[in-house]
This record gives C-alpha cells, structure tokens and sequence, in this order.
C-alpha cells in the first residue's frame, strides 16, 4: 500500500508540465470515455428522479402522475406529487450530492481512505446540538432541529479545525484527523450520557439519528440550498489544488499550490456541504464515506474527477435508496439512511473488490 | 495517506537485551514512559480501593488488600472494587493493543478494531439477543462474540488476495460496518423505547457490576495474547519499507498479518464481550502512548498500558461523577480520553513541535 497509484502516464504529464501542473496526458486520452460514463450518469440520475416522484405508498398511475406533473390541479395526486414527492427528490438530490462532495473532498484533505466528512465534527456537532435542543428547548420537528443542527456543525467543525491546525506546520492530515476523532469522542460521550438520563430525549434522537428524508419539505431545501450551492461551487474550485496535494505538502508546494489556502477552503467547504445535508435529513454515513472511493475506483485518483463523479453517484445512491425504503415495507417506511448502507454496502464491497483499487 | 511523523526519532539506543532467540531493543524515553504508565496504572487501581459510595475508614481498606480485613469489608474492597477496577485495567489493556496492532497494520492513525467489522458485528450480534431474542447477561456476551468474529473474518476473506491488503481490509471494512449499523439502528428505532435504552446502555459500553467472574476470562486472552502480539508485532516495522523489501529481510509478510490480525481481533472480542464496545480507547491510547514516548511508529505495549491508565481513570470518573447514578464508562472514555487527546495536540503546539 506504500506504492503511488499506477495511472499510466501520470508521473510524466506530473513531472513534465513544467511550473504548472496542466492537465496530465492521461486525461486527454481517457477524458472523452469518463464524459460519456459521467453524461449516463446523469441521465440514470434523471431516471431515478421520475421514478422517486412516480413511486410511493399511495399508488398513483404513471398518466396520471405525469399529467399532474406539468398541469397541477387541486386533487389529491397532484398534492401528492408536488407537496410531498417533489420536494423530498429534490432534497434527496441535493442532500446526496453535498454529503458526496464534502466527502471526496474530506479524503483527499486528510490523504485518509477512512475520513468522512463527520470527521470534521460535523455529525458529532450537528447531534449534540440537536440533543440540546430537544432535552432543554424541546425541540420536535424536522425544521426546529435545522438550526439547532447546523449551528452546532459550524461550531464543532471550526473547533476541529483550530485544534487541528494549531502548531506550526499547521493543519497537518494526520493532525485534523486525530482532533476530529478527539472531538467527536468528546461529543458523543455528552450526547450518550444526555440521552441515557433521558429517556423521551433518546426516543426523539434516535429517530433523528438514523437519517430520513420522510416530512422533509420545500422549506427545508431553501433554507439549506444556499450554502450547498456555495459549498458545491467551492469544492470544484479546489479539486485542482487538491490533487496537488495529493502528491504531499512539499511537493503540492512546488507545484504552486498554497497549502493553507487549500486547506483551509476544504476546511469551509465540509463544514458547508456536511453542515447543511445534516441539517436537512439528519446524520447519514456511508454516503460521504465509499461514495468517493466508488467514484475513484471508476475514474482514477484525479480529485477533479472523483468530484464530479461523486456529485452524481451520491445522489442516485441516496435517492434510489430513498424509492427503495417507500416500496419494501409499505405502508411504513424505511430510513434512507439505513436503506442506503443495506443496498450501497454491498455494491461498494463488489467494486473495491473487482477493480484495480485507485489509492489516495 | 499513510501516519508517518516527520520526525525522525530523538532517542537513541540505550541498550540490547538479549535473551536466547529473543533480543530487543530498548531506547530511554519509551522505557521510562512505560514504566511511568505501568505505575500509574497500579496507583489507580489502588487509588480506587478507597473510593465508593459506601464509606470506609482507610485503614480498614488498607487491611482487606493486605488480606487481614473483615468480610464485610472484604467484600466491597475486594470483590466490589478491586476486581471491577482490574476488569477496568484488563480490558482497556486489551483495547489499547487491539488499537495499537491495527495501527500500525493500516499505517493509519484511525486504525481500530472497528475497521475489520469486528465492533460493529459485535454490537449487531448483542443487539440481536437484547431485543429480538432476549437473554442473560452471558448470552449476550455471547451473541456479540460470534457477531464479532463472524465479521471480523467476513471482512478478511472479502479483502483477502490481489495485494495492496492493508487498503482493501479498510474499504472492505467500511463498506460492512456501514452495513452492520444499518442493520444496528433499524434494530434501534424499531424496538420499544426501553428494549433499546437497555440496548442503548450495552452499546456505550459498561463496567457496571462486573466482578471476578467476568475478569478471569478476559485476563486469561490478554495474559495469552498480548505477549504473543507484542513478539508478533516486531517485525511491522519492516513491513512499513514494503512487503517486497520486508520479504527480503526475511519477513514472512502475508503471515506476519495474519496472526497480528486474529490476536488484536481475539484481544478485543475478550474486552467487547465483557463490557461491550467501549469506544475510543483503541483508537485514542496508542495515539496517546505514541506521543508521550515520542517514538515514530505506535507500539503495543505502551498503548496497552495507555489504555489500562484511561479506562480505569475513566472508570472512576463514571462511578463518581453522578454519583449515586452509575453511568456506563463509555461515556466517561470520550470525555477522559478525547479532552486528554485534545490537551495533547495543542501542547505539541506549545512546544514547537508536532
């Protein structure tokens, strides 16, 4: 595992771009099948997305479904569609894809196969919050935890970063990584021993916990869409210094990266993109997790690439996992938190297993 | 993506110890660390003994560990204390090596027992026989050995063979955990509130009411395999040049993994079965004992100690803080050994290092 990855004709199109590393060789030859592989994505993206909107526990035909689609009446198809399958898709999508990116871009930060972007105490922050909220404000609905959630994400993940980058060689992978375990240990020992003093506390976390688009409306996109924007547009901006510090500090230095620069728009893009998707539906693990190493396994280690695979990938995963948990035990529901790990885990294991594994 | 410090190492070799096949190499400051954390370690195990709700005049403690006390003092010095006290030194140990053999395997800081699958197994086998099946105490240190193991080898064959092991071992174990604890919290939302508040309980992990019948089993695995890891565990440092250049020095590397593997998973199945999944201490003492001994890789033996010291401090901490409430010690680690991790990287800071 000590070995680079071995993408043919990297090292040259690395070494050989004289002072600015251009897009490597590599890319130009291989770049139109990884368009063609990222365009079906998309359109199997938009395939899951009619599908998350023609499919739940009430059984509406597909006519009908379309009819009231484009023509909203007021029957009750139609407030179906547009109150309740509509925003939970588009939240799914959006939700999906900044858990996605905040992930890849926690990986290549930390150079760690094992970070996800509740490494940076976004989850443990986000949790611990909304355990305040509910045991001492009293807190019972999705939209009253949002803020609760998101402020205690912010705070955490910058608390993180301070411990992390504290020293003078500043925000090393190593040492994010140890004080985003530190703090989240920290955390979730408050939230254990909140939630265990309290019963009805614990009842209401748990279903929190798990992770759930379901009573999630438009309302709760709006107010999380700006900062995933932001967050979105940043982490493409970075992908190119990323990958220069993919190779190590020194090297990424050389190559015209600014280190602390990059390090520290990661930093705000995680605490954005996380902060904000656990916000919306609540803490959900494996997506930011193996959704990026699917997406390297696919595309190589170019972060530019895994970006945007993952921004993609991650939000089919989430919204197929989501159609999935409404059919399989109608009329209840399962969370797509748990739908996701059940369905996506295998799939993950199948492709680290099958294909040449790209490292970090 | 791999842990190594800049660092090259401040100590130099103090002295070789030979002893038959055996020879070692012992540099100064991790010796005194170690001795310093095994002395700690008694000092809390003895400091423990006169602690407790139910007060009693030094002296008297003093006489039940020399053996000369009353049986009623006997009995909570003895029985209460003491062995829960050892259960809190035996188990961390276990936790701290576990942790240590994992990181030093992966070459990552966040190396675990939890990667292989193993806590989370665990965790899916007692929840299982906590809130579908029902059962003792015993039972469930049961369900959660065999779900432990089941997928600590589960994860081992799916990530056996076509090389770069170390890395495919972590994907392989990310993908079941995640998994596992889809698994773990359906169990949790779908179960009546007090069936999972109890579930809730074992999976922080709790030294509660353990006693010498729960520490014999667990001292005997770590009596076994924490020298054999430690002996097992040497030649890691060539495995870190590449298991090509390792092989030429000798090394078996395929083999050397494996048993490292199955004593730092037996390690920690002891420790889990006992007291569940007590978070944090795996991950945190080898990191800790690292840094306090200032050497460039993780090392068993200072880690296990590191985890003893944190455990039963942490231990004292649940029993005492809420006191007469006991809270589960998994709740105190996080606090002890996260805040503890925190001062330390910001002291590195202080200092100019790190």
């Amino acid at each position: 595992m000590s070995s680079p990855p071995q993408t043919p004709a990297q090292s040259p199109a690395a070494s050989g771009g004289g002072s600015h590393p251009d897009v490597p060789k590599w890319v130009a030859t291989t770049g139109r099948r990884k368009v063609i592989g990222l365009l079906f994505a998309v359109a199997l993206l938009g395939v899951v997305a009619l599908f998350s909107i023609a499919v739940g526990s009430r059984y509406i035909p597909p006519g009908e479904v379309l009819s009231v689609l484009f023509n909203p009446d007021d029957s009750q198809a139609s407030t179906i569609v547009h109150e309740l399958r509509i925003p939970r898709t588009v939240l799914g999508i959006a939700v999906g894809l900044a858990l996605g990116m905040a992930g890849a871009v926690m990986q290549a930060l930390t150079r760690n196969p094992l970070a996800d972007p509740g490494l940076l105490g976004v989850n443990a922050g986000a949790a611990t919050a909304v355990v305040i909220g509910i045991s001492v404000f009293g807190v019972g609905n999705a939209l009253g935890y949002l803020p609760f959630a998101f402020a205690g994400a912010a705070i955490a993940s910058i608390v993180v970063y301070l411990i992390g980058s504290a020293g003078r060689s500043g925000a090393t992978p190593v040492r994010l990584a140890l004080a985003g375990v530190a703090v989240t240990a920290a955390l979730t020992a408050v939230i254990d021993g909140m939630t265990l003093l309290d019963p009805e506390t614990f009842d209401r976390y748990r279903f929190w916990a798990v992770g759930s688009l379901s009573g999630r409306g438009m309302d709760i996109f709006w107010q999380v869409a700006p900062f995933i924007l932001v967050g979105g547009v940043l982490a493409v901006t970075i992908g190119h210094s990323l990958n220069a510090l993919a190779m190590g500090d020194d090297v990424g230095r050389a190559l015209g990266a600014s280190v602390t620069r990059t390090r520290v728009l990661s930093g705000i893009v995680i605490m954005l993109l996380a902060g904000a998707a656990t916000a919306a539906v609540g803490p959900i693990g494996f997506v930011g997790l193996a959704v990026p190493h699917a997406a390297r396994a696919i595309t190589g280690p170019d972060n530019r690439w895994v970006l945007a695979y993952t921004a993609i990938l991650a939000p089919i995963l989430l919204v197929g996992a989501d159609i999935i948990g409404r059919i399989v035990v109608q009329p209840a529901e399962l969370s797509v938190g748990i739908v996701t790990a059940i369905i996506g885990a295998p799939v993950f294991i199948a492709l680290v297993r099958r294909r040449r594994v790209a490292q970090l | 993506m791999t842990a190594v410090e800049n660092k090259p190492p401040v100590t130099l070799p103090l002295a070789a110890v030979r002893l038959g096949p055996v020879s070692l190499r012992v540099t100064r400051r991790p010796l005194i660390v170690t001795v310093l954390l095994a002395v700690a370690v008694v000092g809390v195990v003895v400091g423990t003994c006169f602690l407790g709700d139910y007060p009693l005049p030094a002296g008297d403690v003093i006489a039940s560990l020399l053996g000369n006390g009353s049986t009623a003092t006997d009995f909570v010095v003895l029985d209460l204390r003491l062995a829960r006290a050892l259960c809190a030194v035996t188990i961390g140990a276990a936790l701290g090596a576990s942790g240590a053999a994992f990181q030093a395997l992966t070459r990552n800081p966040l190396g675990s027992p939890d990667i292989i699958g193993f806590t989370s197994g665990a965790a899916t086998g007692a929840l299982l026989q906590i809130l579908i099946i029902g059962g003792t105490s015993l039972a469930i240190a049961g369900g959660a050995l065999v779900g432990g193991l089941a997928s600590a080898l589960v994860v081992y064959l799916l990530a056996m063979g076509r090389g770069a092991v170390g890395y495919r071992l972590v994907l392989v174990g990310i993908g079941l955990n995640a998994f596992l604890w889809a698994i773990n919290w359906y169990l949790l939302i779908t179960a009546k509130l007090e069936d999972a508040m109890s579930a809730q309980v074992w999976l922080t992990g709790s030294l509660n009411g353990r006693s010498w019948d729960q520490l014999w089993p667990v001292l005997g695995v770590v009596l076994i395999c924490l020298p054999l890891l430690m002996i097992a565990s040497r030649p890691l440092g060539l495995l870190e040049m590449g298991d090509d250049a390792a092989r030429a020095l000798g090394v078996r590397a395929d083999r050397t993994r494996v048993v490292i593997v199955i004593l730092a998973v037996a390690l920690a199945a002891g420790a889990t079965a006992t007291a569940g999944p007590i978070a944090f201490v795996a991950l945190a003492a080898p990191q800790l004992a690292k840094r306090l001994t200032g050497s460039v890789a993780v090392s068993v033996l200072p880690a296990a100690l590191m985890g003893a010291f944190v455990l039963a401090v942490s231990d004292i901490v649940s029993q005492r803080l809420f006191a007469p409430v006991q809270l589960p010690v998994g709740i105190a680690t996080g606090v002890v050994g996260g805040l503890y991790l925190i001062w330390l990287l910001l002291s590195e800071w202080k200092k100019g290092r790190g």
